[in-house]
């Protein structure tokens, strides 16, 4: 599937490049969702991925924690290539259980929220630390009521799930994210799913999470918000990026017709 | 209805006030007459069946003494151990069936369907019968140690193949093959979302599932295999066929003996009544400890039955 890297390792020789996606491939059945996706994320840089459904922003997305296994193409995250073992030069596929360990470094936040309806808001958050990164409980406790805190939610700790509204269990998704300390946060439709009135408060706490330094990669329809924090806009459309650059220019004034017939339906 | 400005409408012949400062009128609820006489018919009936039960030839004041003679308490904890066994068997041999059934490797879901088809097919009687007659094409069972030339086991078949044993395979085997349907049923019940969220803060597959996956999929199996459970003791009793002393066994062995033929299997009714209540009981707890996330603070037994009981059956309107 992957060639044997000649020359310098990608990701790895620019220390300023986070994520880096190199020619991915995707086609479920005949249907071709990524047909040659490159996408170069710099580390603190929010960048948004915008296009109609059915673009391949989600499949994109998920290809970057290999929710989804890519068919073709390299994906590398910090200098490390998701899904493989660099050896020999060669890309050596891994266990599922290697690819949940890079998994970990990298939080991923649904649409449809996806917490844990068995366990409280709190044990939500303390699940990861403690299972995966194998910090004591009393130390993840401490740290998730600080997550949940800054979310605005510090009250709702021993509550379970579903007596929350969307956009508080979207709000504690972001805080058990966060508590696995990622260097990399994917956003996917994270506002999609809620009522209008609640959307601001889960993009408050995006935007400050930007505003703080995370990278992220957000797949959204929120014009505003990709125009007021993105650092870097990718419009795709049939599998493929065709636009991209700071807001100013890929929303401002696109240079594509697509782009240009896509933003004029989401802003009408 | 009336227009605003009317102060009257006529009903029945009377005027009526609907300025809105008169006081409300009367609400008249209706009788449920059907009710009542259903209530009073099906007590009757009741009533005469136990006239007709009571003056049966039966001596009533034997049973208690009969429920602990020693033969009847051998039964009754053999098919208790025999219920808990097979059962437990089934839910691990279930589970692994179920995983396998839900696998990607073909071979795997192949063999499952195979396995869940064979033994959920057969009559657990005629598969019981099958074990307990095994020395007749194995003489003898062994398991050798490879390259040793030694045996973990090496045993006469005719010695191996207990009542017990053939009984136990019976049940448990038959039983695995519900608990692998009651189990996969459970497992694709949990939204595909869990396994995703569970794999995005780095969780291993065992992890994914021994964290995520089966407990939320306990909502969905506990109740079934529950049902499954009280089944299997009272399916125990298809054992007496082979000769294991379980309850129906017992009661027979002492019966042919004394004679009291009613009062000893009313004695064994007894035993199944209160063991099928004490697994009812702790089913009840079980589905309450994995039901917690939506556990309603009034919902307990207790306010329960509480509850219930405060509603008076009669209440005129309700509902």
């Amino acid at each position: 599937m992957s060639a044997p890297v000649t020359g310098p390792v990608p990701g790895a020789v620019e220390p300023e490049v986070l994520v880096r996606a190199r020619q991915l491939r995707k086609h479920y059945g005949s249907l071709e969702v990524l047909r040659g996706v490159d996408l170069t994320v710099r580390r603190g840089e929010v960048v948004v991925l915008l296009g109609a459904s059915g673009a391949g922003k989600s499949t994109l997305l998920r290809c970057l924690n290999h929710l989804e296994a890519a068919d073709g193409g390299e994906i590398w995250v910090d200098g490390v290539p998701i899904g493989f073992r660099l050896a020999d030069g060669k890309l050596h596929e891994l266990p599922e259980r290697g690819i949940a360990r890079q998994r970990a470094g990298i939080g991923m936040v649904f649409q449809r929220f996806n917490l844990f309806p068995h366990r409280t808001v709190l044990d939500n958050v303390v699940e990861g630390p403690v299972q995966v990164l194998g910090v004591s409980r009393k130390e993840a406790v401490a740290r998730a009521r600080e997550l949940l805190a800054r979310v605005g939610l510090a009250e709702k700790v021993d509550a379970y799930p579903d007596r929350l509204s969307g956009g508080q269990q979207q709000r504690v998704a972001i805080a058990r994210a966060l508590a696995m300390r990622p260097k990399l946060l994917l956003f996917d439709e994270p506002t999609s799913a809620l009522d209008p009135e609640l959307v601001g408060e889960v993009l408050a706490v995006m935007t400050e999470l930007a505003r703080e330094g995370m990278t992220m990669i957000v797949v959204t329809h929120e014009i505003a918000f990709a125009r007021e924090v993105a650092d870097h806009v990718v419009f795709m459309d049939g599998g493929v990026v065709v636009e991209e650059g700071p807001p100013e220019a890929v929303i401002g004034a696109p240079q594509h017709e697509r782009t240009r017939s896509f933003l004029a339906r989401v802003t009408s | 209805m009336a227009d605003r400005g009317a102060t009257a409408v006529r009903g029945a012949g009377t005027a009526v006030d609907l300025t809105g400062d008169g006081a409300l009128l009367p609400q008249v609820r209706i009788r449920r007459w059907g009710r009542w006489v259903a209530a009073v018919v099906v007590a009757a009936v009741l009533v005469l069946l136990l006239v007709a039960v009571s003056r049966g030839d039966i001596d009533y004041a034997s049973i208690p003494d009969l429920l602990t003679q020693s033969v009847i308490l051998t039964g009754l904890v053999n098919t208790i151990v025999l219920a808990v066994i097979a059962q437990g068997g089934a839910i691990v041999l279930g589970t692994i069936v179920a995983l396998m059934r839900t696998s990607e490797n073909p071979v795997l879901r192949a063999v499952s369907w195979l396995y869940i088809w064979v033994f959920r097919g057969l009559p657990v009687l005629l598969q019981i019968l099958l074990w307990y007659n095994i020395a007749l094409v194995f003489p003898t069972i062994s398991i050798p140690v490879p390259f040793t030339g030694a045996y973990l086991l090496n045993e006469p078949a005719n010695a191996l193949m207990t009542g017990f044993l053939a009984a136990l395979l019976g049940l448990g085997l038959n039983e695995s093959a519900y608990m692998a349907e009651i189990v996969r049923a459970g497992l694709t019940s949990v939204d595909r979302g869990q396994t995703e969220a569970a794999k995005s803060i780095g969780m291993g597959p065992r992890k994914v599932l021994t964290r995520v996956v089966l407990p939320q999929a306990m909502r969905v199996i506990i109740p079934p295999t529950g049902n499954d459970f009280i089944n299997m003791l009272k399916g125990t009793s298809i054992a007496s066929v082979i000769g294991f002393t379980e309850l129906i066994h017992a009661a027979t062995n002492l019966s042919s003996r004394s004679l009291a033929v009613m009062e000893t299997l009313l004695a064994v009714a007894v035993w199944y009544m209160v063991v099928v209540s004490v697994a009812n009981v702790g089913q009840y707890f079980l589905e309450r400890h994995y039901g917690a996330a939506h556990r309603d603070p009034s919902s307990g037994l207790w306010s329960r039955i509480g509850g219930s009981l405060k509603v008076p059956p009669f209440a005129r309107g309700q509902r």
